[in-house]
């Protein structure tokens, strides 16, 4: 349940931005979860509603979509772009956690498939960001 | 929107102290003066975390000989205690291995270890940083803007001249300065003092070069008999900010 964390960052990020925008109440979450992180994107949905339940009348109303984001890698050495889905089933369990927690980590069990170099970027389907926040 | 930043506070609010142990260049003794300052701590009955962002070398647990634990995942994450020290390190996630990362990925997986980890209630946080003014200190500064930093020098030039680096930056950013610590000291010398002079900070202590102290590394019990260990303890018992 490590996705309750990442959950309780959402609502309260969106809650300050909708504080910055006047908002009387939010009425839709927009969230593109990263497939690096490798997040249940069941646990991520319950959790934000059962944080949102709770946490203030601004989210009594609120539509929560959810848009899963293919990760893409480029490697800084060799310019190769693969994407992460490819190499995923090569991790073992214990290195897929590892950057289920902390999808930086990568770096340390992912290596360039053309030039074997660990220096790449994460272009894109990192982790978990807001798109958007909308309100009234 | 990164949703991490936002709970980060949050995620600190219990904490009542968190004190970054820092300095210009590595190998001056920052890991071990910080592991020291926290295992003194909870030996004198505070609530205690260690916290290592030293991704490049993590060496915190070498030195109080951690292996074998991780952490438990309860609505985030949870840092096992040893020793009495609730604690939390990338070597979790990166075991042994080198960690390749850019300055944006040390940002980034230092962002997401804060927001996930959950410390409960601390009386101190004690943060081994990197050496230098990089990332992890310059997102210290910027995420956990109540912590107060403590800048390990030895009597070295070299070192000297990147510890007042760090202090005129600190001072810039208005950053709480705990004060300084000359370690492996050798030799009798007044210089520490005098170069530091010029920003305003107090020299806490001298800590003399202990030829034991690699000996224990690795044994926390064995590293709390030190000469090095009770040196840190005066530290820690004759400085405010480790007062509550």
């Amino acid at each position: 349940m490590h996705e309750w964390a990442l959950a309780e960052g959402i609502i309260a990020t969106a809650l300050k931005a909708a504080e910055k925008e006047n908002f009387q109440g939010i009425t839709k979450i927009k969230i593109k979860l990263g497939e690096l992180q490798q997040v249940d994107e069941d646990i991520v949905k319950f959790a934000l509603q059962e944080i949102a339940k709770f946490q203030s009348p601004m989210l009594k109303q609120t539509e929560i979509e959810l848009e899963n984001e293919k990760a893409v890698l480029k490697c800084r050495v060799c310019g190769h772009r693969w994407a992460f889905g490819d190499v995923m089933k090569e991790l073992s369990e214990e290195d897929s956690e590892s950057i289920h927690f902390v999808p930086d980590i990568a770096h340390v069990y992912i290596r360039c498939p053309k030039c074997n170099s660990p220096d790449f970027e994460i272009v894109e389907g990192r982790g978990v960001w807001i798109e958007y926040i909308e309100g009234e | 929107m990164d949703p991490r930043l936002e709970i980060i506070g949050e995620r600190l609010k219990d904490i009542k102290r968190s004190i970054a142990i820092s300095g210009g260049k590595g190998g001056i003794g920052k890991s071990s003066v910080a592991s020291t300052i926290a295992l003194t701590l909870s030996s004198l009955g505070h609530k205690v975390g260690l916290l290592d962002l030293d991704f490049y070398g993590p060496s915190t647990h070498v030195i109080l000989g951690i292996t074998g634990i991780y952490p438990q995942e309860e609505k985030g994450i949870v840092p096992p205690e040893v020793h009495g020290i609730k604690f939390m390190s990338i070597i979790y996630y990166a075991r042994d291995n080198p960690s390749p990362l850019r300055g944006a990925d040390v940002s980034n997986a230092m962002i997401e270890l804060l927001a996930i980890t959950r410390w409960g209630q601390l009386d101190f946080l004690i943060v081994d940083m990197p050496p230098g003014i990089g990332d992890a200190t310059l997102d210290m500064i910027r995420l956990m803007k109540k912590t107060g930093f403590l800048i390990v020098t030895t009597q070295s030039k070299v070192t000297l001249e990147t510890v007042k680096k760090i202090l005129e930056m600190l001072k810039e950013l208005e950053v709480p300065i705990i004060g300084v610590i000359e370690n492996m000291k050798m030799l009798k010398s007044s210089s520490v003092r005098e170069q530091i002079r010029e920003f305003d900070v107090p020299l806490l202590g001298e800590i003399d070069f202990d030829k034991n102290l690699e000996a224990s590394t690795g044994d926390a019990n064995q590293l709390l008999q030190t000469d090095f260990a009770q040196s840190v303890r005066r530290i820690v018992l004759s400085t405010p900010e480790f007062k509550l």
